[in-house]
């Protein structure tokens, strides 16, 4: 019969299709995962251990200089230290040798320093870096819910590049109509974050001052109070894409998406993303909004707004900053001096709301304390793999 | 047991796949076979151990009875009974109780002359599961990805599992096969009405065959597949369904670890536009 070589020649060919394309995109076994939650309930970190590799190259914690702790103070050797004046001579030309290999080894000494005289402010750079170091010390000694033990210094983010790889200015896009006329909503252009077609600005919108609020799910069954629109919950979807790829981790790093808004459901990392959310929009409101007027034209967005931190900056694709090695301790003068309250990015005095997820126990099947994300990358492999089998907690009837 | 008249030439011995004679007889209308005899054994042992594990557990109530896959640090070994090993024994059951079924719908086939549909097209719904249970936990190298026995908690494992590919919407073996899903409800549905329009006609008038059927759908929408092709179409929808649901689980971990969003990045690189 010939319609049905037809067909079979057709189907012949449509198997290729689809196995050429699935041989020349898709990844292969083995893979690991990591468990975080009670078994069975999905709740787990699916890691290509390829990938990983090629990552931890990229996040590797770079050489560092023994401590100083000698000689004079900054202040009685050299001229117009503002903010390292109490900071030992020795401890502080290591830190100007090791803020150099971070934000500038090509240039030097030089790209902040007038080398004929290096008290002279007249280079932007040094006035932006004094400001950094203030922005450090904020986040070692006031955040230390999100940044914990392990802190952050310019290597963080910066890696060895004078501004740091991942950044992000207002983007307008493409013209568009805007009221009844407004159809992208900044979204459908595959420009969005991890190349998604969401939205491709939600930082403008959730990391400044004055942000919108991010959760957008009801809390309620049934359709009642809740005036959240689908182009509202587009713009968080489009954040937490960007957290996603920022950490290399999926959704359910923080939620069990049963009840996406259940803090009591939630993982403990949603605690510390919740501070890392605050933190973001007090770095970028309190630190590098205010260093705009000092940058030159070409260090600024097509929307002349100077750079800003989102998560990525830091994360780099780690679900901890160079997989949470603890650099900052070793420099002890990237904290705030004890007596030194004066910089803002305080901690935020609210704790997030119902928060205290270590405990969580929902009816059956518990998200459970959540393991620490054992195994996969190098630098922390605390507890084994140990997804810390829960107890079971009965339900409530 | 009554017995239609006509039931007496169907029911001859042998044609079985295995074991001769053995069980090769009929209980009132049932015929028993030694794949019947397994599927129950395998049945009722795994039954009883759900009700084992939910007795054991914390609730009774039907909806949050959770017999849940061990923890992944067990990887492919055996778990302790109460951490897992439970639902390690229970998929075997299961499995030994789908494939004997199988079995037995092929030696009956055998018996009454048939070619296999049947037992093929119920091949596709184990193949499913023996894909979530079995196949992709030995692909990602552990029991503990395969999903919990439970009705709520399976749906939770479900929702996470998508969540692990951020959207799994734009999974294609996923997309086809929702297709599929969704083409064969509506053909069914079609089928259907027609159907009982035909058998319900108006009061005084004769029932309809198939060529008012025809006749109907090619009014409606140009063309009219048949009595016998819309049968062969609706077996080629649920199996496609079946086998692309079952393929869109499998390359989700072993064959892909990021978001499905991200995957289409590869239409985005094709040389001729990068």
């Amino acid at each position: 019969m010939k319609s049905m070589d037809t067909i079979k020649a057709l189907g012949a060919v449509a198997a290729l299709a689809v196995g050429a394309v699935a041989f020349f995109t898709l990844e292969r076994p083995p893979v690991n995962v990591v468990q975080r939650g009670y078994r069975g309930t999905g709740l787990d970190e699916i890691y290509n251990p390829r990938h990983l590799a090629a990552q931890a190259d990229l996040n590797k914690v770079p050489a560092m200089l023994p401590q100083l702790q000698v000689g004079p103070l900054a202040k009685t050797v050299y001229k117009n230290v503002q903010v390292l004046g109490d900071v030992h001579v020795g401890e502080f030309t290591r830190l100007m040798a090791s803020m150099t290999t971070w934000v500038a080894p090509k240039q030097g000494c030089g790209y902040c320093h007038n080398v004929n005289n290096m008290a002279d402010d007249s280079k932007y750079t040094k006035k932006v870096a004094r400001k950094m170091i203030l922005m450090v010390r904020a986040i070692n000694s006031n955040w230390t819910d999100h940044v914990k033990k392990v802190g952050v210094t310019c290597y963080t983010c910066h890696r060895g590049n004078n501004v740091p790889q991942y950044i992000w200015f207002k983007n307008d896009g493409p013209p568009e109509a805007g009221g009844f006329a407004e159809t992208y909503t900044g979204k459908n252009l595959m420009i969005g974050p991890n190349h998604s077609s969401l939205p491709y600005d939600p930082y403008s919108i959730f990391l400044k001052e004055d942000p919108q609020t991010i959760r957008v799910q009801a809390t309620t069954a049934l359709p009642g109070g809740d005036r959240h629109s689908i182009k509202q919950a587009e713009w968080t979807y489009a954040l937490m894409i960007h957290f996603s790829s920022a950490l290399g981790v999926n959704c359910t790093y923080c939620h069990n998406s049963r009840a996406f808004g259940d803090w009591s459901e939630s993982t403990p990392q949603r605690v510390t993303a919740w501070y890392g959310v605050k933190m973001v929009r007090a770095v970028n409101t309190g630190y590098l909004e205010p260093v705009q007027s000092l940058l030159p034209s070409y260090r600024l967005g097509p929307s002349g707004d100077g750079p800003k931190v989102f998560c990525k900056t830091c994360h780099q694709g780690a679900y901890k900053p160079l997989y949470g090695a603890a650099m900052a301790p070793n420099f002890p003068e990237l904290y705030q001096p004890a007596a030194d309250t004066t910089d803002t990015g305080a901690m935020p005095a609210a704790a997030p709301p119902t928060a205290a997820p270590p405990t969580a126990a929902p009816p059956a099947a518990a998200p459970a304390a959540a393991a620490p994300p054992a195994a996969t990358p190098p630098a922390e492999t605390p507890t084994a793999p140990a997804p810390a089998a829960p107890t079971r907690q009965p339900p409530q009837p | 047991m009554a017995m239609y008249n006509f039931e007496q030439k169907y029911r001859v011995r042998g044609g079985t796949l295995l074991g001769g004679d053995l069980f090769d007889f009929w209980i009132g209308p049932f015929y028993v076979g030694l794949f019947g005899v397994s599927t129950i054994f395998f049945a009722a042992l795994g039954t009883l151990l759900i009700v084992y594990g939910a007795a054991i557990g914390p609730t009774w109530n039907i909806w949050q009875i959770d017999i849940a896959p061990p923890d992944i640090k067990y990887g492919l070994a055996l778990a302790p009974l109460k951490q897992g090993g439970l639902w390690q024994i229970i998929t075997i059951c299961a499995t030994g109780a789908f494939i004997s079924w199988a079995l037995r719908q092929a030696e009956i086939s055998r018996k009454l002359g048939m070619t296999y549909h049947v037992p093929i097209a119920y091949s596709f719904a184990v193949l499913a599961y023996v894909t979530l249970v079995i196949i992709r936990p030995i692909l990602m190298g552990a029991w503990g990805v395969g999903f919990p026995y439970g009705i709520l908690a399976h749906l939770d494992w479900v929702s996470n599992t998508g969540y692990q590919y951020l959207h799994f919407h734009y999974n294609p073996a996923h997309m086809i096969a929702i297709s599929f899903f969704f083409t064969n409800a509506l053909i069914l549905a079609m089928h259907g009405g027609a159907i009982l329009s035909a058998a319900n006609p108006q009061k005084g008038q004769p029932v309809k065959f198939g060529e008012h059927e025809n006749a109907f759908f090619r009014d409606t929408i140009g063309y009219s597949i048949g009595t016998l092709g819309i049968h062969r179409l609706g077996l080629f929808c649920a199996l496609s369904a079946a086998f692309w649901s079952a393929v869109c689980i499998v390359i989700s971990g072993p064959f892909w670890t990021q978001g499905w969003p991200s995957w289409w990045n590869w239409w985005l690189q094709l040389p001729i536009w990068r």
